[in-house]
Protein backbone atom coordinates (compact mmCIF):
# COMPACT_ATOMS: atom_id res chain seq x y z
CA UNK A 1 0.00 0.00 0.00
CA UNK A 2 2.64 2.32 0.87
CA UNK A 3 4.72 1.58 -2.42
CA UNK A 4 1.36 2.35 -4.35
CA UNK A 5 1.57 5.82 -2.31
CA UNK A 6 5.15 6.35 -3.00
CA UNK A 7 4.39 6.03 -6.68
CA UNK A 8 1.41 7.91 -6.97
CA UNK A 9 3.51 10.54 -5.31
CA UNK A 10 6.61 10.11 -7.86
CA UNK A 11 4.30 9.99 -10.68
CA UNK A 12 2.87 13.01 -10.32
CA UNK A 13 6.62 14.60 -9.67
CA UNK A 14 7.33 13.09 -12.61
CA UNK A 15 4.64 14.56 -14.46
CA UNK A 16 5.20 18.24 -12.99
CA UNK A 17 7.82 18.23 -14.45
CA UNK A 18 7.54 16.67 -17.66
CA UNK A 19 5.04 19.73 -18.34
CA UNK A 20 8.03 22.46 -17.68
CA UNK A 21 10.00 19.77 -19.99
CA UNK A 22 12.38 18.58 -17.32
CA UNK A 23 13.73 15.47 -16.11
CA UNK A 24 14.49 14.66 -12.48
CA UNK A 25 17.75 14.00 -13.70
CA UNK A 26 18.10 17.39 -15.81
CA UNK A 27 18.47 15.49 -19.24
CA UNK A 28 16.82 16.40 -22.22
CA UNK A 29 13.99 14.12 -23.28
CA UNK A 30 15.98 12.81 -26.16
CA UNK A 31 19.56 12.86 -24.14
CA UNK A 32 20.83 9.43 -23.08
CA UNK A 33 23.14 9.33 -19.64
CA UNK A 34 26.51 9.04 -20.24
CA UNK A 35 27.59 5.69 -22.20
CA UNK A 36 30.68 3.28 -21.97
CA UNK A 37 31.37 0.51 -23.61
CA UNK A 38 34.72 -2.11 -22.61
CA UNK A 39 35.44 -5.14 -24.62
CA UNK A 40 37.59 -7.75 -23.98
CA UNK A 41 36.74 -7.84 -20.43
CA UNK A 42 36.14 -11.27 -19.09
CA UNK A 43 39.07 -13.88 -20.05
CA UNK A 44 37.11 -16.79 -20.15
CA UNK A 45 34.58 -15.98 -22.27
CA UNK A 46 35.64 -15.67 -26.24
CA UNK A 47 34.01 -11.97 -26.29
CA UNK A 48 32.71 -9.90 -23.84
CA UNK A 49 31.28 -6.49 -23.40
CA UNK A 50 30.73 -4.32 -20.01
CA UNK A 51 28.27 -1.49 -20.97
CA UNK A 52 27.90 1.47 -18.26
CA UNK A 53 24.60 3.51 -18.84
CA UNK A 54 24.33 5.89 -15.94
CA UNK A 55 24.60 3.86 -13.00
CA UNK A 56 23.33 0.85 -14.99
CA UNK A 57 25.77 -1.77 -15.76
CA UNK A 58 26.02 -5.10 -17.14
CA UNK A 59 27.76 -7.93 -18.56
CA UNK A 60 27.71 -9.25 -21.81
CA UNK A 61 29.19 -12.62 -22.51
CA UNK A 62 29.81 -14.71 -25.95
CA UNK A 63 30.49 -18.41 -25.73
CA UNK A 64 31.12 -20.10 -28.61
CA UNK A 65 31.59 -23.90 -28.98
CA UNK A 66 30.89 -26.58 -31.80
CA UNK A 67 27.39 -28.48 -31.64
CA UNK A 68 24.43 -29.97 -33.58
CA UNK A 69 22.06 -27.40 -35.60
CA UNK A 70 18.74 -27.30 -35.60
CA UNK A 71 16.89 -30.11 -38.01
CA UNK A 72 15.08 -27.16 -39.90
CA UNK A 73 18.48 -24.98 -40.65
CA UNK A 74 20.97 -27.98 -40.53
CA UNK A 75 23.86 -25.39 -42.54
CA UNK A 76 23.24 -22.76 -40.29
CA UNK A 77 25.00 -22.06 -36.82
CA UNK A 78 22.94 -21.20 -33.96
CA UNK A 79 22.54 -18.13 -31.99
CA UNK A 80 20.91 -18.52 -28.64
CA UNK A 81 20.58 -15.47 -26.10
CA UNK A 82 19.54 -15.65 -22.07
CA UNK A 83 19.00 -12.56 -19.97
CA UNK A 84 19.49 -13.12 -16.40
CA UNK A 85 18.61 -10.55 -13.90
CA UNK A 86 20.42 -11.54 -10.76
CA UNK A 87 19.48 -11.10 -7.22
CA UNK A 88 22.50 -8.72 -6.83
CA UNK A 89 21.42 -6.01 -9.18
CA UNK A 90 18.16 -4.47 -7.84
CA UNK A 91 16.16 -5.65 -4.43
CA UNK A 92 13.46 -6.64 -6.93
CA UNK A 93 14.92 -9.57 -8.50
CA UNK A 94 14.98 -12.72 -7.21
CA UNK A 95 16.96 -16.30 -7.70
CA UNK A 96 15.38 -18.48 -9.94
CA UNK A 97 14.31 -19.47 -13.61
CA UNK A 98 14.01 -16.29 -15.52
CA UNK A 99 10.67 -14.74 -15.69
CA UNK A 100 8.72 -12.54 -18.15
CA UNK A 101 10.81 -9.65 -17.89
CA UNK A 102 14.48 -11.13 -18.52
CA UNK A 103 12.88 -13.43 -21.38
CA UNK A 104 11.32 -10.40 -22.95
CA UNK A 105 14.84 -8.67 -22.89
CA UNK A 106 16.77 -11.69 -23.91
CA UNK A 107 14.37 -12.47 -27.83
CA UNK A 108 13.83 -8.34 -28.31
CA UNK A 109 18.05 -8.42 -28.19
CA UNK A 110 17.95 -12.04 -30.06
CA UNK A 111 15.30 -10.65 -32.57
CA UNK A 112 17.56 -7.52 -33.47
CA UNK A 113 20.82 -9.00 -33.91
CA UNK A 114 18.59 -12.16 -35.50
CA UNK A 115 16.98 -10.42 -38.01
CA UNK A 116 19.33 -7.75 -38.89
CA UNK A 117 21.50 -11.05 -40.43
CA UNK A 118 24.41 -9.01 -38.55
CA UNK A 119 25.43 -12.62 -37.92
CA UNK A 120 26.52 -14.83 -40.77
CA UNK A 121 24.88 -18.14 -39.62
CA UNK A 122 25.38 -19.98 -42.79
CA UNK A 123 29.25 -18.92 -41.96
CA UNK A 124 29.15 -20.56 -39.02
CA UNK A 125 28.25 -24.06 -40.60
CA UNK A 126 31.05 -26.27 -39.95
CA UNK A 127 29.48 -29.81 -41.35
CA UNK A 128 26.18 -29.50 -42.65
CA UNK A 129 23.57 -31.29 -40.89
CA UNK A 130 26.36 -32.59 -38.19
CA UNK A 131 28.50 -29.48 -36.54
CA UNK A 132 27.77 -26.20 -36.30
CA UNK A 133 29.28 -23.46 -34.17
CA UNK A 134 26.55 -22.28 -31.26
CA UNK A 135 26.49 -18.79 -30.13
CA UNK A 136 25.65 -18.02 -26.64
CA UNK A 137 25.11 -14.42 -25.24
CA UNK A 138 24.92 -14.34 -22.21
CA UNK A 139 23.47 -11.25 -20.49
CA UNK A 140 24.20 -10.33 -16.60
CA UNK A 141 22.63 -7.76 -15.06
CA UNK A 142 25.26 -6.23 -11.92
CA UNK A 143 22.95 -2.68 -11.19
CA UNK A 144 19.72 -2.09 -12.51
CA UNK A 145 19.33 1.81 -12.51
CA UNK A 146 17.28 1.84 -14.84
CA UNK A 147 17.18 1.13 -19.13
CA UNK A 148 18.57 -2.22 -18.92
CA UNK A 149 17.38 -3.34 -22.63
CA UNK A 150 19.55 -0.72 -24.40
CA UNK A 151 22.17 -1.47 -22.48
CA UNK A 152 22.00 -5.14 -23.05
CA UNK A 153 21.37 -4.42 -27.07
CA UNK A 154 24.90 -2.38 -27.22
CA UNK A 155 27.21 -5.16 -24.93
CA UNK A 156 25.54 -7.90 -27.15
CA UNK A 157 26.54 -6.30 -30.47
CA UNK A 158 29.80 -4.78 -28.92
CA UNK A 159 30.71 -8.59 -27.25
CA UNK A 160 29.81 -10.35 -30.74
CA UNK A 161 32.10 -7.43 -32.53
CA UNK A 162 35.55 -8.45 -30.50
CA UNK A 163 34.30 -12.00 -30.58
CA UNK A 164 36.49 -14.57 -31.64
CA UNK A 165 35.79 -18.12 -33.20
CA UNK A 166 37.63 -20.22 -30.90
CA UNK A 167 39.06 -22.77 -33.87
CA UNK A 168 42.28 -24.01 -32.11
CA UNK A 169 40.72 -24.98 -28.85
CA UNK A 170 38.90 -27.68 -31.03
CA UNK A 171 41.70 -27.95 -34.22
CA UNK A 172 40.27 -26.68 -36.81
CA UNK A 173 42.59 -23.87 -37.43
CA UNK A 174 43.75 -20.64 -35.57
CA UNK A 175 40.86 -18.65 -33.76
CA UNK A 176 39.45 -15.88 -36.42
CA UNK A 177 37.05 -13.06 -35.72
CA UNK A 178 33.01 -13.66 -35.48
CA UNK A 179 31.25 -12.59 -39.08
CA UNK A 180 29.57 -9.77 -37.78
CA UNK A 181 28.47 -7.62 -41.03
CA UNK A 182 26.15 -5.01 -39.32
CA UNK A 183 25.52 -3.24 -36.27
CA UNK A 184 21.92 -3.44 -34.79
CA UNK A 185 21.17 -1.20 -31.78
CA UNK A 186 17.55 -0.91 -29.74
CA UNK A 187 16.37 2.08 -28.81
CA UNK A 188 14.31 2.35 -26.11
CA UNK A 189 11.25 5.29 -26.27
CA UNK A 190 9.39 5.56 -23.39
CA UNK A 191 5.61 7.54 -23.36
CA UNK A 192 5.09 9.53 -19.94
CA UNK A 193 2.48 12.20 -19.76
CA UNK A 194 2.03 12.27 -23.51
CA UNK A 195 6.03 13.21 -23.85
CA UNK A 196 8.71 10.99 -25.69
CA UNK A 197 11.66 10.39 -23.70
CA UNK A 198 15.13 8.34 -24.16
CA UNK A 199 16.71 6.39 -21.64
CA UNK A 200 14.12 6.18 -19.10
CA UNK A 201 16.16 6.02 -15.21
CA UNK A 202 14.80 3.53 -12.93
CA UNK A 203 11.95 5.70 -11.74
CA UNK A 204 10.54 7.03 -15.29
CA UNK A 205 10.47 3.51 -16.28
CA UNK A 206 8.88 1.97 -13.13
CA UNK A 207 6.57 5.05 -13.28
CA UNK A 208 6.05 5.49 -17.17
CA UNK A 209 6.22 1.51 -18.01
CA UNK A 210 4.61 1.60 -21.92
CA UNK A 211 7.50 1.75 -24.23
CA UNK A 212 8.49 1.56 -27.99
CA UNK A 213 11.90 -0.70 -28.19
CA UNK A 214 12.89 -0.16 -32.03
CA UNK A 215 16.12 -2.15 -33.54
CA UNK A 216 17.94 -0.12 -36.26
CA UNK A 217 20.52 -1.08 -38.40
CA UNK A 218 23.17 0.99 -40.25
CA UNK A 219 21.34 2.00 -43.23
CA UNK A 220 18.63 2.82 -40.50
CA UNK A 221 16.48 0.17 -41.34
CA UNK A 222 14.11 -1.60 -38.72
CA UNK A 223 15.03 -5.40 -37.92
CA UNK A 224 12.64 -5.39 -34.92
CA UNK A 225 10.39 -3.55 -32.89
CA UNK A 226 8.42 -4.31 -29.32
CA UNK A 227 5.90 -2.45 -27.71
CA UNK A 228 6.19 -2.97 -23.73
CA UNK A 229 3.89 -2.35 -21.06
CA UNK A 230 0.24 -1.83 -19.91
CA UNK A 231 -0.44 1.49 -22.02
CA UNK A 232 -1.42 1.85 -25.68
CA UNK A 233 0.28 4.41 -27.79
CA UNK A 234 -1.21 6.19 -30.69
CA UNK A 235 0.09 5.74 -34.01
CA UNK A 236 1.81 9.28 -33.94
CA UNK A 237 3.44 8.34 -30.93
CA UNK A 238 4.65 5.12 -32.75
CA UNK A 239 6.23 7.05 -36.20
CA UNK A 240 7.73 9.77 -33.47
CA UNK A 241 9.35 7.03 -31.24
CA UNK A 242 10.62 5.04 -34.19
CA UNK A 243 12.58 8.35 -35.27
CA UNK A 244 13.64 8.99 -32.21
CA UNK A 245 15.35 5.88 -31.99
CA UNK A 246 16.46 5.71 -35.23
CA UNK A 247 18.70 8.98 -34.33
CA UNK A 248 19.63 7.89 -31.26
CA UNK A 249 21.01 4.52 -32.60
CA UNK A 250 22.73 6.17 -35.27
CA UNK A 251 24.42 8.39 -32.59
CA UNK A 252 25.17 5.48 -30.01
CA UNK A 253 26.73 3.16 -33.65
CA UNK A 254 29.03 5.90 -34.73
CA UNK A 255 30.34 6.32 -31.48
CA UNK A 256 30.70 3.21 -29.21
CA UNK A 257 30.39 0.70 -31.89
CA UNK A 258 32.12 1.31 -35.09
CA UNK A 259 35.62 0.56 -35.36
CA UNK B 1 8.13 -27.63 -43.51
CA UNK B 2 7.41 -26.81 -46.60
CA UNK B 3 9.63 -25.72 -49.28
CA UNK B 4 10.00 -21.93 -49.99
CA UNK B 5 8.06 -20.84 -53.30
CA UNK B 6 10.01 -19.20 -55.70
CA UNK B 7 7.00 -16.15 -56.18
CA UNK B 8 4.85 -15.11 -53.19
CA UNK B 9 2.85 -12.86 -55.27
CA UNK B 10 2.19 -13.52 -58.74
CA UNK B 11 -0.02 -11.50 -61.37
CA UNK B 12 -1.16 -9.89 -57.88
CA UNK B 13 -2.16 -12.56 -56.30
CA UNK B 14 -0.92 -14.09 -53.23
CA UNK B 15 -0.48 -18.35 -53.31
CA UNK B 16 -3.89 -18.87 -51.99
CA UNK B 17 -5.62 -16.13 -54.34
CA UNK B 18 -5.78 -13.32 -52.25
CA UNK B 19 -5.29 -10.14 -52.84
CA UNK B 20 -2.21 -8.08 -51.30
CA UNK B 21 -4.46 -6.05 -49.24
CA UNK B 22 -7.21 -8.93 -48.23
CA UNK B 23 -7.72 -10.88 -44.89
CA UNK B 24 -8.20 -15.19 -44.83
CA UNK B 25 -11.59 -16.10 -44.08
CA UNK B 26 -12.45 -15.94 -40.57
CA UNK B 27 -15.12 -17.78 -38.59
CA UNK B 28 -16.19 -17.05 -35.05
CA UNK B 29 -18.44 -18.61 -32.23
CA UNK B 30 -19.06 -16.81 -29.46
CA UNK B 31 -20.24 -18.77 -26.33
CA UNK B 32 -18.75 -21.64 -26.66
CA UNK B 33 -17.29 -22.99 -23.19
CA UNK B 34 -20.13 -24.06 -19.91
CA UNK B 35 -17.85 -23.28 -17.48
CA UNK B 36 -15.91 -20.06 -18.61
CA UNK B 37 -17.63 -16.58 -17.75
CA UNK B 38 -17.21 -15.72 -21.55
CA UNK B 39 -15.23 -17.82 -24.38
CA UNK B 40 -14.87 -17.83 -28.26
CA UNK B 41 -13.50 -20.23 -30.56
CA UNK B 42 -11.88 -18.35 -33.82
CA UNK B 43 -10.96 -19.88 -36.93
CA UNK B 44 -8.62 -18.00 -39.39
CA UNK B 45 -7.20 -19.07 -42.20
CA UNK B 46 -5.75 -22.58 -40.62
CA UNK B 47 -5.56 -21.46 -37.40
CA UNK B 48 -7.88 -22.37 -34.87
CA UNK B 49 -8.31 -21.17 -31.04
CA UNK B 50 -10.06 -20.90 -28.24
CA UNK B 51 -10.01 -18.10 -25.54
CA UNK B 52 -12.43 -18.41 -22.48
CA UNK B 53 -12.46 -15.55 -19.26
CA UNK B 54 -12.44 -16.41 -16.15
CA UNK B 55 -12.98 -13.58 -13.84
CA UNK B 56 -13.32 -10.85 -11.88
CA UNK B 57 -12.43 -13.44 -9.34
CA UNK B 58 -10.23 -13.74 -6.21
CA UNK B 59 -6.46 -13.54 -6.74
CA UNK B 60 -4.18 -15.91 -4.94
CA UNK B 61 -1.96 -15.71 -3.75
CA UNK B 62 -3.54 -12.76 -1.58
CA UNK B 63 0.37 -10.76 -2.09
CA UNK B 64 -0.65 -10.40 -5.46
CA UNK B 65 -3.80 -8.37 -5.33
CA UNK B 66 -3.86 -5.13 -6.33
CA UNK B 67 -5.93 -2.32 -3.68
CA UNK B 68 -7.04 -0.30 -5.88
CA UNK B 69 -7.62 -2.24 -9.40
CA UNK B 70 -8.03 -6.12 -11.13
CA UNK B 71 -5.15 -8.16 -12.70
CA UNK B 72 -5.21 -9.13 -16.05
CA UNK B 73 -3.80 -12.17 -16.50
CA UNK B 74 -3.26 -13.80 -20.04
CA UNK B 75 -1.60 -17.18 -20.65
CA UNK B 76 -1.39 -18.09 -24.16
CA UNK B 77 -0.45 -22.11 -24.60
CA UNK B 78 -0.03 -23.79 -28.04
CA UNK B 79 -1.12 -27.61 -28.22
CA UNK B 80 1.26 -29.93 -28.65
CA UNK B 81 -0.58 -30.85 -31.92
CA UNK B 82 -1.32 -27.35 -32.83
CA UNK B 83 2.62 -27.61 -35.04
CA UNK B 84 4.03 -29.89 -37.66
CA UNK B 85 6.29 -30.88 -35.02
CA UNK B 86 5.05 -31.66 -32.21
CA UNK B 87 5.84 -29.00 -29.21
CA UNK B 88 6.76 -29.45 -25.58
CA UNK B 89 3.86 -29.31 -23.24
CA UNK B 90 3.76 -26.22 -20.82
CA UNK B 91 5.19 -22.40 -21.39
CA UNK B 92 8.42 -21.59 -23.61
CA UNK B 93 10.12 -18.80 -23.94
CA UNK B 94 7.62 -17.76 -26.75
CA UNK B 95 4.75 -18.31 -25.06
CA UNK B 96 5.50 -16.30 -21.99
CA UNK B 97 6.66 -13.58 -23.90
CA UNK B 98 3.59 -13.72 -26.10
CA UNK B 99 1.77 -13.90 -22.73
CA UNK B 100 3.44 -10.87 -21.70
CA UNK B 101 2.52 -8.53 -24.65
CA UNK B 102 -0.75 -9.65 -24.77
CA UNK B 103 -1.91 -9.18 -21.53
CA UNK B 104 -0.45 -5.77 -22.56
CA UNK B 105 -3.08 -5.42 -25.14
CA UNK B 106 -6.11 -5.72 -23.01
CA UNK B 107 -4.61 -3.58 -20.09
CA UNK B 108 -5.24 -0.13 -21.73
CA UNK B 109 -8.88 -1.13 -22.45
CA UNK B 110 -9.78 -2.95 -19.42
CA UNK B 111 -11.67 -0.74 -16.42
CA UNK B 112 -9.46 -2.83 -13.80
CA UNK B 113 -10.69 0.08 -11.27
CA UNK B 114 -13.79 -1.29 -10.89
CA UNK B 115 -12.93 -4.78 -9.55
CA UNK B 116 -10.23 -4.28 -6.72
CA UNK B 117 -8.60 -6.96 -5.54
CA UNK B 118 -9.61 -9.42 -8.41
CA UNK B 119 -7.84 -11.18 -10.99
CA UNK B 120 -9.27 -11.34 -14.62
CA UNK B 121 -8.31 -14.30 -16.78
CA UNK B 122 -7.82 -15.14 -20.37
CA UNK B 123 -7.01 -18.01 -21.41
CA UNK B 124 -5.63 -18.89 -25.02
CA UNK B 125 -5.27 -22.07 -26.31
CA UNK B 126 -4.11 -22.63 -29.73
CA UNK B 127 -4.75 -25.57 -31.27
CA UNK B 128 -4.26 -25.25 -34.70
CA UNK B 129 -1.32 -23.33 -35.40
CA UNK B 130 -0.83 -21.63 -39.02
CA UNK B 131 1.07 -18.48 -38.89
CA UNK B 132 -0.67 -15.11 -36.80
CA UNK B 133 -1.67 -17.82 -33.88
CA UNK B 134 -0.80 -14.39 -31.40
CA UNK B 135 -3.19 -11.95 -33.48
CA UNK B 136 -6.15 -14.96 -33.75
CA UNK B 137 -5.66 -15.78 -29.91
CA UNK B 138 -6.15 -11.59 -29.24
CA UNK B 139 -9.39 -11.35 -31.43
CA UNK B 140 -10.63 -14.25 -29.53
CA UNK B 141 -9.85 -13.03 -26.23
CA UNK B 142 -11.27 -9.61 -27.06
CA UNK B 143 -14.75 -11.05 -27.79
CA UNK B 144 -14.71 -13.52 -24.68
CA UNK B 145 -13.90 -10.96 -22.44
CA UNK B 146 -16.58 -9.21 -23.75
CA UNK B 147 -18.87 -12.09 -23.55
CA UNK B 148 -17.77 -12.02 -19.84
CA UNK B 149 -19.13 -8.93 -19.90
CA UNK B 150 -16.39 -7.54 -18.60
CA UNK B 151 -16.19 -3.47 -18.23
CA UNK B 152 -14.11 -2.49 -21.67
CA UNK B 153 -13.03 1.08 -23.61
CA UNK B 154 -13.53 -1.01 -26.75
CA UNK B 155 -12.62 -4.25 -28.11
CA UNK B 156 -9.03 -5.11 -29.27
CA UNK B 157 -8.26 -5.55 -33.09
CA UNK B 158 -5.19 -7.58 -34.49
CA UNK B 159 -3.90 -8.34 -37.78
CA UNK B 160 -0.37 -8.63 -38.98
CA UNK B 161 1.23 -7.31 -41.58
CA UNK B 162 4.43 -8.09 -43.65
CA UNK B 163 6.54 -8.13 -46.75
CA UNK B 164 7.02 -10.69 -48.88
CA UNK B 165 8.34 -10.72 -52.26
CA UNK B 166 9.30 -6.82 -51.56
CA UNK B 167 5.54 -6.16 -51.40
CA UNK B 168 4.11 -5.07 -48.10
CA UNK B 169 0.84 -7.12 -47.42
CA UNK B 170 -1.88 -8.13 -45.22
CA UNK B 171 -2.32 -11.29 -42.93
CA UNK B 172 0.49 -13.63 -43.85
CA UNK B 173 -0.02 -16.76 -44.58
CA UNK B 174 2.23 -19.85 -43.14
CA UNK B 175 4.54 -20.15 -45.91
CA UNK B 176 4.73 -16.05 -46.44
CA UNK B 177 5.36 -15.97 -42.19
CA UNK B 178 8.47 -18.48 -43.04
CA UNK B 179 10.09 -17.29 -45.88
CA UNK B 180 8.96 -13.82 -45.85
CA UNK B 181 10.87 -10.27 -45.12
CA UNK B 182 9.32 -9.51 -42.15
CA UNK B 183 6.18 -10.19 -40.11
CA UNK B 184 4.36 -6.59 -37.97
CA UNK B 185 1.88 -8.06 -35.43
CA UNK B 186 -0.15 -5.37 -34.36
CA UNK B 187 -3.40 -4.78 -32.00
CA UNK B 188 -5.48 -1.29 -31.50
CA UNK B 189 -8.59 -0.40 -30.43
CA UNK B 190 -11.34 0.91 -33.04
CA UNK B 191 -10.21 4.39 -31.43
CA UNK B 192 -6.88 3.98 -33.37
CA UNK B 193 -5.11 3.17 -29.77
CA UNK B 194 -2.26 0.74 -30.82
CA UNK B 195 -2.06 -1.62 -27.60
CA UNK B 196 0.41 -4.60 -29.29
CA UNK B 197 3.24 -3.53 -31.61
CA UNK B 198 5.73 -6.26 -32.26
CA UNK B 199 8.19 -6.39 -35.54
CA UNK B 200 10.52 -8.70 -36.87
CA UNK B 201 12.37 -8.67 -39.96
CA UNK B 202 13.80 -6.28 -42.20
CA UNK B 203 12.19 -2.53 -43.00
CA UNK B 204 13.02 0.42 -44.47
CA UNK B 205 11.00 3.24 -42.17
CA UNK B 206 9.05 4.26 -45.10
CA UNK B 207 7.88 0.48 -45.29
CA UNK B 208 6.99 0.57 -41.75
CA UNK B 209 4.86 3.45 -42.39
CA UNK B 210 3.10 1.76 -45.08
CA UNK B 211 2.76 -1.64 -42.86
CA UNK B 212 1.29 0.95 -40.20
CA UNK B 213 -1.13 2.11 -42.86
CA UNK B 214 -2.30 -1.86 -43.87
CA UNK B 215 -2.17 -2.67 -40.16
CA UNK B 216 -4.81 -0.36 -39.89
CA UNK B 217 -7.49 -1.46 -42.79
CA UNK B 218 -6.88 -4.91 -41.60
CA UNK B 219 -7.80 -4.42 -38.01
CA UNK B 220 -10.41 -2.03 -39.20
CA UNK B 221 -11.97 -5.64 -40.74
CA UNK B 222 -11.13 -7.64 -37.41
CA UNK B 223 -13.54 -4.91 -36.01
CA UNK B 224 -16.47 -4.98 -37.86
CA UNK B 225 -16.51 -9.03 -38.22
CA UNK B 226 -16.22 -9.35 -34.23
CA UNK B 227 -19.00 -6.86 -33.99
CA UNK B 228 -20.75 -8.76 -36.26
CA UNK B 229 -20.27 -11.75 -34.27
CA UNK B 230 -21.73 -9.72 -30.64
CA UNK B 231 -24.82 -8.99 -32.42
CA UNK B 232 -25.39 -11.96 -33.75
CA UNK B 233 -24.83 -13.71 -30.69
CA UNK B 234 -26.79 -11.63 -28.15
CA UNK B 235 -29.50 -10.52 -30.61
CA UNK B 236 -30.53 -14.53 -31.02
CA UNK B 237 -29.83 -14.58 -26.96
CA UNK B 238 -32.51 -12.04 -26.39
CA UNK B 239 -34.77 -13.16 -28.69
CA UNK B 240 -34.69 -16.34 -27.22
CA UNK B 241 -35.51 -14.93 -23.91
CA UNK B 242 -38.73 -13.15 -25.51
CA UNK B 243 -39.93 -16.53 -26.61
CA UNK B 244 -39.17 -17.64 -22.82
CA UNK B 245 -41.80 -15.50 -21.67
CA UNK B 246 -44.41 -17.16 -23.69
CA UNK B 247 -45.98 -20.64 -21.10
CA UNK B 248 -43.81 -23.40 -21.32
CA UNK B 249 -45.15 -26.65 -23.27
CA UNK B 250 -46.47 -29.19 -20.88
CA UNK B 251 -44.18 -31.71 -19.63
CA UNK B 252 -41.45 -29.53 -20.43
CA UNK B 253 -38.88 -28.90 -17.25
CA UNK B 254 -38.68 -25.15 -16.44
CA UNK B 255 -34.69 -24.26 -17.20
CA UNK B 256 -32.09 -21.55 -19.14
CA UNK B 257 -33.25 -22.82 -23.26
CA UNK B 258 -29.78 -22.88 -23.85
CA UNK B 259 -29.08 -25.88 -21.84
Amino acid sequence: MSDDVMTEIQRDHLFNLILKGEREDGRAFDEFREISIETDVIGTADGSARVKLGKTELLVGVKIQPGEPFPDTPDKGVLITNAELVPLASPEYEAGPPREGAIEIARVVDRGIRESKSLDLEKLCITAGEKVWIIFIDIHVLNNEGNILDAASMGSIAALLTAKLPRAQYGMGDDIPLPVRDIPVAVTVIEFGGALLLDPSLTEGAIASTSLITITNSDGSISGMQKSGSESLTIEQVLQAVDMAKNAAAGIREKFLEV
Amino acid sequence: MSEKPEHFIVDGKRLDGRRVDELRPIKIEIGVLGRADGSCYLEWGNNKVLAAVYGPRELHPRHRQKMTRSVVQFRYNMASFSVDERTRPGPSRRSIEISKVSREAFEPVVFTKFFPKTAIDVFVEILQAGAGTRTAGINAASLALADAGIPMRGLVSACAVGKVDGEIVLDLMKEEDNYGEADLPVAMTAGRQITLLQMDGHLTTEEFYRALELAKTGCDQVYELQRQALIEKYSKEYTTEIEDEDPAPAGEPEGDADE
